[in-house]
């Protein structure tokens, strides 16, 4: 039998169930209205955990790129002080930081998209349910017993289906939510403990304190390569200026003296 | 003829998309009966895609039953095959003793 049908059936079935119990099916529509308004807050309630979800896969997301730029800055750090191994590490971790922000990307939309459906049923649900409160005043002010049974019958089978739906989103919700809760969980642990730096390609902590460590003498070796510079650009000058230059120096010597003089 | 997608409320279908979509149905059966999960999956899409382009949404306060109701858009096979072995939704309650 066909998909489609098959699961109308098990909808179906569960309301024919409830139904063949009711002895006057009259008395149980406010027994029922209240468990629709039940569900109501089981399913706002529902919205706001995924909602809460999503905000913190969104933190995480913050949190991880600025990792991940702080890789990048190493990475340019290492590199202008020579080593490329370091480079190498940072671009490393870099890289594996940036597989788990995509991951949590995903995360964050399907949680999107799953909170825009759940408001949405909730809103639908919300009104089925207020229709619903209507039609069973009108029932019971209106119909005798017997009459009454045909009309909440079809009242039934569609509130109990519409819940059927909404209490299986539901589920979901919560399943999904559980899974990224634990997942979020590990990164949030991780990120506090700033574990995820070593544990994550080989120990930024390291890189770090290699970087720092070089920092300051690298400083030194900038400054003697500075001097070197300066000297090599005023060496030639010299060697230059070694036969003219001298003379030069004379002539300069003997207007100072001339100028001491006066 | 009414169909419901799962999560995603009821669509009043015309004559020609309900010929369309038993066709598709019958995909979707061929899948869950044969284990294919990429010939289930894009079963299911079309058949969604189907009732949402085609189909007009029901009125939040309209109390329907559906003819046909279409598992979750993002349904596994696994998750269809399971429900259907059940026979029961886990979680409902319409609220009767």
């Amino acid at each position: 039998m066909s998909v489609m049908k098959r699961v109308s059936l098990i909808f179906r079935a569960k309301a024919d169930k409830a139904l063949d119990r009711m002895e006057d099916p009259r008395e149980t529509l406010d027994y029922s209205y209240k468990q629709q308004v039940e569900m109501l807050t089981r399913v706002r309630r529902g919205v706001a955990d995924v909602a809460t979800s999503r905000k913190r896969v969104e933190l995480q997301m913050n949190s991880l790129q600025k990792e991940i730029n702080k890789r990048d800055t190493q990475a340019r750090d290492a590199l202008s002080k020579g080593r490329e191994d370091l480079a190498r590490a940072a671009l490393q971790n870099k890289a594996q930081l940036q597989s788990q922000y995509s991951d949590l990307e995903t995360q964050f939309a399907s949680l999107q998209e799953q909170e825009e459906k759940l408001t949405v049923a909730s809103q639908r649900l919300d009104a089925k349910v207020q229709a619903f409160r209507t039609r069973k005043e009108t029932i019971k002010a209106t119909y005798t017993a017997a009459e009454a049974q045909t009309r909440i019958n079809e009242a039934f089978s569609g509130i109990s289906e519409e819940m059927g739906d909404v209490g299986l989103a539901i589920q979901r919700a919560e399943d999904k939510t559980a899974q990224m809760q634990a997942r979020a969980g590990a990164i949030d642990e991780l990120l506090a403990s700033g574990a995820l730096e070593d544990h994550v390609g080989g120990g930024q902590d390291s890189i770090q304190a290699e970087l720092d460590k070089i920092g300051a003498s690298s400083d030194v070796d900038s400054e003697l390569a500075r001097l070197k510079g300066e000297i090599a650009a005023n060496a030639p000058k010299q060697i230059e200026s070694n036969g003219a230059g001298s003379a030069d120096q004379e002539a300069a010597t003997a207007e100072q003296q001339a100028g001491d003089g006066s | 003829m009414i169909v419901r997608i799962l999560g995603e409320g009821q669509f009043r279908v015309g004559q020609d998309a309900a010929t369309r979509l038993t066709a598709l149905d019958k995909d979707l059966d061929a899948a869950v009966r044969d284990d294919e999960a990429a010939a289930f999956t894009a079963a299911l899409h079309a058949a969604v895609a189907l009732v949402k382009t085609s189909g007009t949404p029901l009125a939040a306060d309209e109390i329907a039953t559906a003819d046909f109701i279409l598992p979750f858009s993002d349904a596994t096979i696994d998750e269809v095959r399971k429900l259907l072995a059940d026979g029961t939704i886990p979680g409902d309650s319409i609220g009767l003793p």
